[in-house]
């Protein structure tokens, strides 16, 4: 690990000022921070511990949920109301990293976190998010984890949060502030395909800091769920996962929201799927053929094909439960 | 004692040993230096009574800017004012600077548990974190946790009841993830009434145990969780 | 007054261990301690042609990069004969000796500073400039022109085939056949404590704190590394932090420790990061294997063929026992075994649990399932009617072979005639539920160990040896044989291991620590109290009270003015090997849950059923047991080391995309022992438990997952993907 200097900025305006220097990095929780920095895979000059800003609230109103950026994923996690009216959230908290890493790290950082591709965390090998322009070996290397959707010839790495393909499915918006204004993006356009530039992975702007996540209570969000499927029982990052939040109306679908994980350069909806499912009956047969066309733009490698098949039963799976929500 | 018993299979004797011919005489010389580019193994070699080689090489960068900090640390109940470099995660400053090793270095990547200690009552990895970033927090390391703190092997004072269940259920083998472990199952059960066989597996899954302990771990766990009556309180 | 022996005694360093004191290796903290941080090899196959440590230099704090271009060449005289841990064929990597690049990930330098993080920063900076070559690095492509291991006339050399019979023929003959390969991943020990050594020198003494199954023969290799006599070099291993066969070698980092300490004239610490043990040590070698097995209609085998390619580095021949269970399993009339070899540009591979045995033992036991479904036979059935009444092989008797009564206590107590009779044939809500069972064997092994035995003042005795405890127990086991020599309490016995210095031990592995160096401590402590009594023959030993005792020997002590008794004894192995063939046995059961649909498997029950002498701890022998069938699911559905074949490198070097189970991985667990009293096995009459615990978990696993799904997967792991078809 290369030096660094190291600042605990007290308000945002400093704290971005700072972020907006060359080779700056925000540090919150540390936990994806830390092992690149010790391996090498990233280096920064200038550490901003923004732990002192006064972003660890979770705020419950009427149309929906402020979740702090600095709110550990532990604390979120056992937040009563996120639990009750967001499942899928407090699900997909549950299910990522220990409870020794969720009580480290913040929201914040975990839709921040990058990629868990063998390549990337190699500094032995090419990688074009580490090292632009150096290669990708895992297009045609041990790319079982690697991403179908939404890859380039560049980078086929996948997008390792949990949480954020759980936003995703319940519309949830990253609340971020910059050097001179306040935004609100969808998450979904929050993270960017990798494209020739898989260096850059978000629409952050230089200093820009995510404060919070907002997510509107709706009838979808109440009944929504969050499958994750992997290679062992815990502690492990999805092999596929998908987020299933489903409004109901008798036994009919009136909205859907879907998103997968594990297959995809990002926190990846499908419109397509949902499309599919609204206004269908709530079953099966539905639920299958609404699944199938998740895999239509499914862009495999060599090891990672199985992906497409895996990816569709998660989305029955998730929908499933999620059809079956009181 | 004899030092080196006959009757191994590795006998090894020095006199029939093949020896490069730079070295007639072990004694007087351990290596045959094939070049030599720095002072300090040329300090080396004259320890060693080898003056040959060529002249050291000066350094022909700047040195990088090495940052450092005065923090103070709330371990175990005492405070510590140390000076660090801020590289320095809570982990290597616990084992390396206050001499508390029983927190664990297995990958320094968060990815083992077996540097599990409590900040604020609560299980982290402190390979995860810098030290200067955990000042204000409570620390608690295995050293801290019941009044366990005597020294040398099976000594001490009284055992919190996590750990005289894991010596019960015989929950550890190696002993290395074992402070980890425990510390998780105290924190897990300061907040656990009633656990579940299935809510500490997923729960204990944070720190991995390579000799296979785990059904026991889960006993131990369980047979704690039915004595702890409060004893367990740690420093939030 | 009940013996020690035999009873659940907790572990006696279970204290120091829950409270964090034992000391492991990187605990050792010398005054003036330096840092070294290892720079590995981004090629696979090439040369070092530069290599600039000018801006790793000036970091401050930094005290020296080492490497080929300016360290000492040293001695490496060669060992004469080799130890049983090292291979016979090719000779260990030389640290810092030359140019050469034989695989990804090797040491090429390494950087000394004041603190660790000087060290690991000085190492990134290290800039180095390869020239390249192709490598051989696709285990696919090699094992085509794979070839037998090169004979040696070096002790423990292994046979590349064995024969019996025309296997070839009979098998073309049988009516019954099973013709299948199996693939087995590389596997890596992944102890939580990470290899490490703090090496001193005092003048021309060096004292090596290291991680180690064996500090004598880590003594002997380094002395031999240096070219200076054994006893200039101590080495100190208290507890060790799960090993698992890895800590058996003195690794190239150990001898580059010491090299650094030397240059640098302080004590150094080296431990390499998670990244670089994957191949600064060993691990379990990848193989294929095809196994073909002829039977009659009965389900009577009369034909085995059994071929394994195992991988090996391209500077040393690591060979295992894969062809030894096909050969003793079952009691087939002919056998045609081969081994061979696939070099490749990898680091070399060593012996992780129950090396070989159990890779061998799973294309057995997978094949056997599939025979049994040929057969129509329930597969228990089967291997019943191919009971060994002998070891055909060594034409010899077993010393004893209670596997019989493994098999129907297990069948038992497991519910084996619950067993769905046709695959996927029962369901539980979601789950599809499969049953599943394989045999174990484990051969016994004992080596010549001594022990010092030392009675003191107050009625104590302290007990050294210079064995190690990896975590079966060693410490309490040999407490208990001690205090039960001595008619002492558990607590009036403190026993001593993990030093050169001390009595010397054969290797902590190969599960025959109990049987070696519990001998010996058995003797020792037995002559130790005949010496008491000799002090004065006419004093009645009070052997039926322990605290009597203890005062008793007090007193005898006190009475003749001395200080202490003591008492050396080297315990040898008798000419049991040569007229018994002495194995573990043992039989697993495991019940696996699967949904079909989202390909989620769980391993809701393993029972593992053992014959392995006598259990000197019930309780620490069962964990131990339990622990290796945890290892043994990791193996049948996590673990693999992936290489990529094009840059020649283990991709997945991180306990996070390493996988090995966590606790969530496992439910019901359980471990039994057949009650075994075999004469022929020394004093104690213990087998060893360490490896047969791993031995047939992976094939019970696999065989349930086909009665589960009607899918023979056989490949391992077993993921998701492949439960569900697709890979």
């Amino acid at each position: 690990m290369q030096p660094f200097r190291y600042s605990r900025p007290g308000d945002s305006r400093e704290a971005c000022a700072a972020g907006a220097q060359p080779g700056a990095a925000f540090i919150a929780g540390g936990t994806d921070l830390l092992p690149l920095l010790k391996e090498g895979a990233r280096v920064a000059t200038g550490l901003i511990d923004i732990n002192g800003l006064p972003f660890a609230d979770i705020r419950h109103e009427a149309a929906g949920a402020w979740i702090g950026a600095l709110s550990r994923m532990s604390d979120a996690a056992a937040d009563n109301r996120l639990r009750q009216d967001y499942p899928a959230i407090v699900e997909a908290l549950l299910a990522s990293a220990s409870p020794q890493v969720r009580n480290l790290a913040t929201i914040g950082g975990n839709l921040l976190q990058r990629t868990r591709c063998l390549y990337f965390r190699d500094t032995a090998v090419p990688c074009n998010k580490r090292r632009p322009g150096s290669g990708c070996p895992a297009w045609d290397g041990q790319n079982r984890g690697n991403a179908i959707l939404g890859g380039s010839r560049s980078c086929i790495a996948t997008h390792a949060s949990d949480l954020a393909v759980a936003l995703a499915a319940l519309d949830a918006r990253v609340v971020l502030q910059g050097r001179h204004r306040r935004r609100q993006i969808p998450l979904t356009e929050f993270h960017r395909l990798p494209g020739d530039t898989p260096d850059i992975e978000t629409v952050l702007e230089p200093g820009e800091l995510i404060i919070a996540v907002f997510v509107p209570a709706t009838a979808c969000s109440r009944h929504s769920t969050y499958l994750k499927l992997r290679d062992r029982a815990s502690f492990e990052w999805a092999l596929t996962s998908a987020a299933a939040a489903v409004e109901l109306d008798g036994n009919r679908i009136r909205r859907a929201g879907i998103a997968v994980g594990g297959v995809a350069t990002k926190p990846w909806r499908l419109p397509q799927v949902e499309a599919a499912l609204a206004g269908a009956r709530s079953e099966p047969a539905t639920f299958r053929a609404a699944a199938e066309l998740a895999g239509q733009e499914a862009e495999p490698r060599q090891r990672n094909a199985f992906k497409i098949e895996l990816m569709k039963r998660a989305i029955i799976g998730a929908l499933t439960k999620a059809g079956n929500l009181p | 004692m004899e030092p080196s018993a006959g009757g191994r299979c590795s006998v090894f004797s020095f006199r029939s040993c093949k020896r490069s011919p730079a070295m007639p005489n072990w004694s007087r010389r351990l290596f045959l230096l094939s070049s030599v580019s720095s002072t300090l193994l040329v300090a080396a070699a004259k320890r060693l009574g080898l003056v040959r080689g060529s002249a050291a090489e000066a350094p022909s960068t700047s040195a990088p800017e090495v940052q450092t900090a005065e923090i103070v640390l709330t371990v175990n109940g005492a405070d510590h004012r140390l000076s660090v470099d801020l590289r320095t995660t809570l982990l290597d400053v616990l084992r390396d600077h206050l001499g508390l090793t029983g927190a664990k270095k297995g990958c320094d990547l968060g990815q083992c548990g077996a540097c599990t200690v409590l900040a604020g009552g609560r299980p982290i990895n402190s390979c995860l974190t810098f030290a200067v970033m955990q000042q204000g927090k409570t620390i608690t390391t295995i050293e801290g946790l019941g009044e366990g703190l005597g020294e040398g092997l099976g000594e001490g004072g009284e055992l919190h009841p996590v750990q005289e269940a894991f010596i019960r259920h015989d929950a550890l083998q190696c002993g290395y993830c074992t402070p980890g472990q425990i510390l998780s199952a105290v924190a897990f059960l300061n907040h656990e009434q009633e656990p579940t066989d299935d809510s500490i597996r997923e729960w204990m899954s944070g720190t991995l145990c390579r000799c296979g302990a785990y059904p026991n771990i889960v006993e131990a766990v369980k047979d704690a969780a039915r004595r702890v009556d409060g004893h367990a309180a740690v420093p939030l | 007054m009940k013996n020690f022996i035999g009873q659940p005694v907790d572990r006696v360093d279970g204290p120091a261990k829950v409270r964090g004191k034992a000391c492991y290796t990187a605990d050792v903290h010398p005054p003036g301690l330096a840092y070294g941080v290892i720079v590995a090899a981004a090629i696979a196959k090439g040369h070092v042609v530069r290599l600039d440590t000018v801006a790793a230099e000036a970091v401050p704090g930094v005290i020296s990069v080492i490497h080929h271009g300016n360290a000492p060449q040293l001695a490496y005289a060669p060992m004469e004969p080799r130890s049983m841990v090292d291979p016979k064929v090719g000779e260990a990597l030389r640290i810092f000796q030359d140019d050469a690049v034989l695989f990804s990930g090797q040491p090429i330098a390494l950087a000394v500073a004041e603190e660790p993080e000087q060290a690991a920063q000085a190492a990134a900076l290290v800039r180095v400039t390869y020239a390249a070559e192709a490598a051989n690095s696709d285990f696919a492509r090699a094992s085509q022109t794979a070839r037998p291991p090169r004979q040696s006339a070096q002790p423990w050399s292994r046979p590349a085939e064995l024969r019996r019979g025309d296997a070839d023929a009979a098998f073309a003959a049988a009516p019954r056949r099973v013709d299948a390969s199996y693939e087995q991943p590389a596997e890596f020990h992944c102890a939580i404590e990470p290899h490490g050594t703090i090496a001193r020198w005092d003048h021309d003494h060096l004292t090596l704190w290291d991680k180690t199954q064996w500090v004598d023969h880590d003594r002997t290799a380094i002395a031999h590394v240096f070219g200076i006599p054994d006893d200039y070099v101590r080495v100190i291993c208290p507890f060790v932090g799960g090993a698992f066969g890895s800590a058996l070698r003195a690794w190239p980092h150990v001898a580059a420790a010491a090299m650094a300490s030397l240059l640098v004239n302080r004590p150094v610490q080296l431990v390499p990061t998670r990244r670089q043990l994957f191949s600064a040590i060993g691990y379990r070698p990848q193989t294929v294997q095809r196994l073909r097995l002829g039977a009659g209609e009965d389900g009577r085998l009369t034909a085995v063929i059994h071929e394994v390619v195992a991988q090996t580095s391209v500077y040393e021949e690591y060979t295992e026992a894969s062809i030894e269970p096909s050969a003793m399993l079952y009691a087939a009339p002919t056998l045609r075994a081969d081994y061979r070899l696939a070099p490749m540009n990898v680091n070399t591979p060593c012996p992780m649990r129950a090396p070989g045995i159990v890779t061998g033992n799973l294309a057995v036991e997978l094949a056997m399932d599939e025979l049994a479904e040929t057969c129509g036979l329930d597969p228990l059935k089967l291997r019943l009617r191919n009971y060994a009444e002998s070891d055909a092989q060594k034409r010899l008797p077993w010393s004893s072979k209670s596997l019989r009564q493994c098999y129907a206590v297990g069948a038992e107590r497991f519910g084996w005639s619950q067993r769905p009779a046709t695959a996927s044939g029962r369901r539980h809500g979601r789950w599809l539920i499969g049953y599943g069972m394989a045999s174990a064997l484990y051969p016994a092994h004992r080596a010549p160990a001594s022990a010092h035995a030392e009675l003191r003042a107050d009625g104590t005795v302290a007990v050294t040896s210079a064995a190690g405890d990896m975590g079966p127990g060693t410490y309490t086991a040999m407490t208990q044989v001690a205090a039960d020599a001595l008619a002492l309490p558990i607590a009036a016995v403190h026993f001593e291991l993990g030093d050169s210095l001390l009595p010397s031990a054969p290797a902590h592995g190969g599960s025959m620590t109990m049987a070696s160096v519990g001998s010996a401590v058995h003797a020792a402590c037995q002559e130790l109290r005949t010496k008491a009594q000799e002090l004065d023959q006419r004093v009645r030993l009070p052997g039926d009270d322990r605290l009597a005792m203890q005062r008793a020997y007090a007193q005898l002590l006190a009475r003749h003015r001395l200080d202490r008794l003591t008492a050396e004894t080297e315990a040898k192995p008798g000419e049991e090997a040569e007229r018994y063939s002495i194995c573990a046995f043992g039989a697993v059961f495991a019940e696996v849950r699967i949904d079909p649909d989202l390909a989620e498997l769980r391993v809701a029950r393993l029972l593992g059923v053992y014959a392995a002498g006598r259990i000197i701890n019930p309780k620490t022998a069962r964990s131990q047991c339990i622990g290796g069938m945890v290892g043994g699911l990791g193996m049948a559905l996590t673990e693999q080391g992936l290489w990529d074949d094009r840059l020649g490198r283990l991709m997945n070097a991180s306990l996070a995309d390493y996988l090995m189970p966590v606790n969530a991985d496992l439910q019901s667990v359980e471990a039994l022992f057949v009650p075994e009293n075999d004469r022929h096995l020394g004093p104690l009459g213990v087998k060893g438990l360490a490896e047969i615990a791993v031995v047939g978990v992976a094939p019970a696993i696999v065989n349930a997952i086909y009665n589960a799904t009607g899918r023979r997967i056989r490949s391992l792991p077993v993921t998701p993907d492949k439960i569900l078809g697709l890979s």
